[in-house]
Order: structure tokens, then C-alpha cells, then sequence
């Protein structure tokens, strides 16, 4: 079953990392992402650029509204995605358990809908 | 339980209402169920499915064995006209895609024998655990895994469930769908869980079945035959965890627990019906038989010295249980007792239990004092006023216990309960008016 594991964590607020910290920062993530290819479970993965860059677009009847940020203002923000394909929910839940941000963030488990 | 694919909503039946079925058939469904449809759930990895199916085989059940008796292997008959019904639902259906997830295997077995068939039908001993932890699974709210493991397992209907719970029924039907539409989308499991999440799942378990427990005792909602059928549906499944997963200590604490409260059950209300309180009770009414029982559990759970919060509380129950009189109770024992239980669940409930036995240990105003420090965490829980009240009462303090009583009054939701308090009142009120 095909699952995406969305990554809601507090986004850095600090001065930017320097590059040996910011090295320090993503080696649990290449490892984590590793160990989901080499399980073969791994579909997609992406991290998702900080909420700074954000751009929020609605259509409602003809207008076209744009605006700087992201659609909600909320503490825990969405920074990242995995889509993976495992078994069963158990399966997604304990890669989720070991996802990096899961001792901080939460981490959702959504199942992906698959059209007959 | 894998199978994503968007869902087509069956023909309805009418979920879990009962016709008017003799004692006899509707005793036989009810000692079935969890069984037949366990099977079903595993065969068909679809609750929703294997549900429909064992419910139009108990239709047919009851009009066939009212005109014919019912047959010799029960659990038999309804698994394999339920598997017949199955097929002919899904036949009925849309869905292309679990069609042929579910009708290829069966259309294989069309042509085997009726004693093979039976084979595959026959419960698995793990079928009703694999169903049990799927109905306790994390993912479900703690309502829906209480309401749905009532459903599947106890074969409850939900007007039933929703009479123990004080919910209106279509609520309980809605919050009963929502679940099994869940374990459905998002995949949840039909297994018992492998060893490395064993123990966290069977601690949520154990919590759902002494809740379902809980309710059939505390007779906090009007209808007794239901509270009944909670308790014995609770000690049936608590038992069968214990009997089919070995070794776990809190297992056994648990249905020591279980049997400990049961053997107080013909002294818990006198012949108004109102509750009697522990020191009250006819200890020679006390079921001996389930006391031996749960002392001998409780002995098989000390030797594995792996102590925990149920194996506790049941000791606690046994000092009481095998206490020749209320004064003759060993209170320091207990004590001692909810000291370890409150480090292993630092919560107001169990401070407010262990204030009591302090104070039955060392007077009523210590107990008091140390009522006092909790209080603000057990607002509006009900035992607090009323632990309150018995305390001044004991000290003499009868005008604050007066006013005690009168806020118990107010918090408590069953009438027995009601009719004690009411009695003391009048008791305190006559001693300081």
C-alpha cells in the first residue's frame, strides 16, 4: 500500500548554520533516506525549501490571488515528503518512527488514494 | 489489511439489529460471533465484508434453525453460509478491483470438497487476537477501538453499545462505520503484531478490555443486562489474550483483577438497591471460589517479576478480598501497594486511592491533608467529593461533610451510587443539623 509520510516540524529560526553544522544537520537524513531505497520501499522523496519561499495561490471565480507565504500560519510547518510502499500501516508507521524530525515534528501518515 | 482501492457502499442490512430469535439461537449467535467472523475478517481481509456476510447468515440462520433445530457444529454452519453470502454480495457489487482481489481465490475453491472447505474456515487459534489487536490498533481513537472491539468481538449490537456508552445510536453506528472504514483505507493490519510491538500493543489491549469492564460495573447506564453482558464480554476476551499470548505478567493482573471485583458482586447493592460500601459488604457472600482463583493467577504473574499497574491494583483487591473484616484489612500492606503503583502511574485517581488507604492506615486527617494537596487536579470527578465526605464523616467533621455529600450528589451518575450517598447525608445531617 502506498502511503505519503508528510514532515511537519518547527522551521529553523536560528542564524543559518555554517557548512560543518549544516553537513551535521543532513547526515541522519541521507542515512534515513538510504535505508528507505535500500529497502526498496522508498517511491519519492523530497525536502521542501523554508517557509520564506513560500507562495500561496487561490482561484476563486475568475481572480487569481497570490500571496507571499504559506497557506496556514502555524508553528508546525510542512518541510518535507516521502512516498513510500510498504505492506501494511504498521510498516509505514515504524519508518515514520524513525524519521528525523519524528523527535521533534510530527510526522502524518496518509494513505495515496489509487483510482481503479 | 491492504486494498485502497475507493470503496463502493454495499446494501446496507439493518447492522446488528436482532429479530426475534429464541434465547437459545440468540445465546449460540452470541457465543459466535467473535469466532465466526474472526475467520471471516481473516479470509476476506475486509471487516465491512465479512460483517454483511455473518449478518445474512444469521438471518437465514434464524429462520432455518427455528423450523429445524439448531445443528450440531454452529460456528460451522454460519461460516460456511456466510462464506456463500460473501460471494453472492460481491457478486452484486461494482468494485472490478476487489473483485478480483477476493473472487479469484474462492472460485478456486469452488470446485474443492466440503471437508477441505471446512479446514480453511476453521478458526485459527490467533483469528480472535489478530481481530482484537486490529480493533486496539493505535491508529483508531480510543471510543472507536472500545466500540468497535464490542461489535466485532462481543457481537454487542450497537444500540446495545450505544446504551452502555450514553450515546445516541446513529452516533455509535456512525463512529462504529468511520472505524472499520479506517482500518480499511489506511491499511491497519489483520494480525496479531510481531514480537518488537507486542507488549505496547497489548498494553492498549488490556486498557480497552478493563474500560469495557469498567462500564459493566461502575453501572453507570440504566440498563443491567447490558452492564452484564460488558463484564463477562470483557473477562471472555481478557482470558483468551492470557490463554493464546503467554508470559506477559499484566495479562494475568488483569483477569486476577477481574475476578477479584466479581467476587464481591452479590454484596455490591442491598435489597433497595442501593451500594453497599466495602465495609458494609457480607464478606461470607463473597465468592471464595474466584478469590482461590485470582490468588492463584496472581501468583502465576509473580514469578515471571515483571510487575506492573494491572498485577498491582489486583493486589490491592486480593489484601482486601482475603481480609477477614474491614478493620482487620491490612492497610499498611496497601499502602505500600499504591506507593508502587503511583510510580508506575503518577496520575490524581491513584493519589486520591492512596490517600484513602493512608488514611484508613493513620487516621482520617491525614488522608484529608492529602486530599487537600490533589484536589485541584480531580475537579469534577466524582469520587473526590465523595472520598471527601466519608473522611470528615469518619473525623467527626460532620457539617463540612454534610456539604461534601450534597457536591458528590451532584457528580454522580447511577442510582445505587446515588442512594448510598443520599443515606449517608441524612446520616450526617441528623448529627449536626
Amino acid at each position: 500500500m502506498k502511503y505519503a509520510l508528510l514532515i511537519y516540524s518547527e522551521p529553523w529560526s536560528g542564524a543559518p548554520p555554517s557548512p560543518e553544522e549544516a553537513e551535521a544537520n543532513m547526515a541522519p537524513w541521507y542515512e534515513y533516506t538510504n535505508a528507505m531505497q535500500e529497502a526498496g520501499v522508498m517511491l519519492a522523496g523530497e525536502a521542501l525549501a523554508d517557509i520564506g519561499t513560500a507562495t500561496s495561490v487561490r482561484l476563486r471565480g475568475d481572480e487569481v490571488t497570490t500571496t507571499d507565504g504559506p497557506f496556514a500560519e502555524t508553528k508546525e510547518v510542512l518541510t518535507g515528503f516521502y512516498l513510500l510502499d510498504v505492506d501494511t500501516l504498521d510498516d509505514a508507521i515504524a519508518w515514520a518512527a524513525k524519521c528525523p524530525a519524528a523527535v521533534s515534528g510530527t510526522i502524518e501518515l496518509r494513505p495515496l488514494v489509487e483510482l481503479d | 489489511m491492504p486494498g485502497g482501492s475507493v470503496r463502493h457502499h454495499r446494501t446496507p442490512t439493518s447492522r446488528g439489529a436482532r429479530l426475534t430469535w429464541s434465547p437459545e439461537v440468540e445465546h449460540v449467535f452470541r457465543e459466535e460471533h467473535g469466532r465466526v467472523l474472526a475467520a471471516l475478517a481473516r479470509r476476506y481481509r475486509d471487516l465491512d465484508l465479512a460483517e454483511d456476510a455473518l449478518q445474512d447468515a444469521l438471518v437465514t440462520a434464524g429462520e432455518r434453525w427455528a423450523a429445524e433445530g439448531i445443528p450440531d457444529n454452529p460456528a460451522a454452519w454460519l461460516t460456511t453460509t456466510a462464506r456463500h453470502k460473501a460471494i453472492d454480495r460481491l457478486r452484486r457489487e461494482n468494485s472490478y478491483q476487489r473483485k478480483l482481489a477476493v473472487l479469484q481465490p474462492l472460485s478456486d475453491e469452488e470446485g474443492a470438497d466440503e471437508v477441505a472447505l471446512q479446514r480453511l474456515d476453521a478458526p485459527v487459534g490467533d483469528d480472535r487476537l489478530s481481530l482484537l489487536f486490529m480493533c486496539c490498533h493505535p491508529a483508531l481513537d480510543r471510543d472507536a477501538q472500545v466500540a468497535l472491539t464490542l461489535r466485532s468481538l462481543g457481537g454487542l449490537t450497537t444500540a446495545e453499545i450505544a446504551r452502555a456508552f450514553l450515546v445516541a445510536e446513529p452516533t455509535m453506528g456512525q463512529r462504529i462505520s468511520r472505524a472499520k472504514a479506517k482500518i480499511q483505507r489506511a491499511g491497519i493490519p489483520f494480525r496479531v503484531p510481531p514480537r518488537a510491538q507486542l507488549a505496547e500493543r497489548l498494553g492498549a489491549v488490556l486498557e480497552v478490555l478493563y474500560l469495557i469492564y469498567n462500564e459493566g460495573y461502575s453501572a453507570s447506564s440504566g440498563d443491567a443486562a447490558v452492564r452484564v453482558e460488558l463484564t463477562l464480554e470483557a473477562k471472555r476476551l481478557a482470558r483468551i489474550v492470557m490463554d493464546l499470548i503467554p508470559n506477559a505478567p499484566e495479562t494475568t493482573g488483569l483477569v486476577a483483577l477481574m475476578l477479584f471485583h466479581d467476587s464481591r458482586r452479590n454484596t455490591r447493592l442491598d435489597a433497595t438497591g442501593a451500594a453497599v460500601p466495602l465495609e458494609e459488604q457480607d464478606r461470607r457472600r463473597w465468592d471464595t471460589s474466584l478469590i482461590a482463583e485470582a490468588d492463584k493467577l496472581l501468583e502465576e504473574a509473580a514469578r515471571l517479576f515483571r510487575p506492573g499497574p494491572y498485577q498491582l491494583q489486583a493486589a490491592i483487591a486480593g489484601v482486601h478480598a482475603t481480609a477477614p473484616s474491614f478493620a482487620a484489612t491490612d492497610w499498611a500492606r496497601i499502602v505500600v501497594l499504591y506507593d508502587r503503583l503511583a510510580e508506575l502511574r503518577p496520575t490524581p485517581v491513584v493519589a486520591l486511592n492512596r490517600a484513602v488507604a493512608v488514611a484508613m492506615r493513620d487516621g482520617p486527617e491525614t488522608g484529608l491533608a492529602l486530599i487537600d494537596e490533589i484536589a485541584d487536579s480531580l475537579a469534577g470527578y466524582r469520587v473526590l467529593p465523595a472520598a471527601r465526605a466519608d473522611l470528615l464523616r469518619r473525623a467527626g467533621r460532620n457539617v463540612e461533610a454534610k456539604h461534601a455529600y450534597r457536591e458528590a450528589l451532584e457528580l454522580t451518575r447511577n442510582d445505587p451510587e446515588r442512594r448510598y450517598l443520599q443515606r449517608r447525608l441524612a446520616e450526617v445531617t441528623i448529627a449536626a443539623p
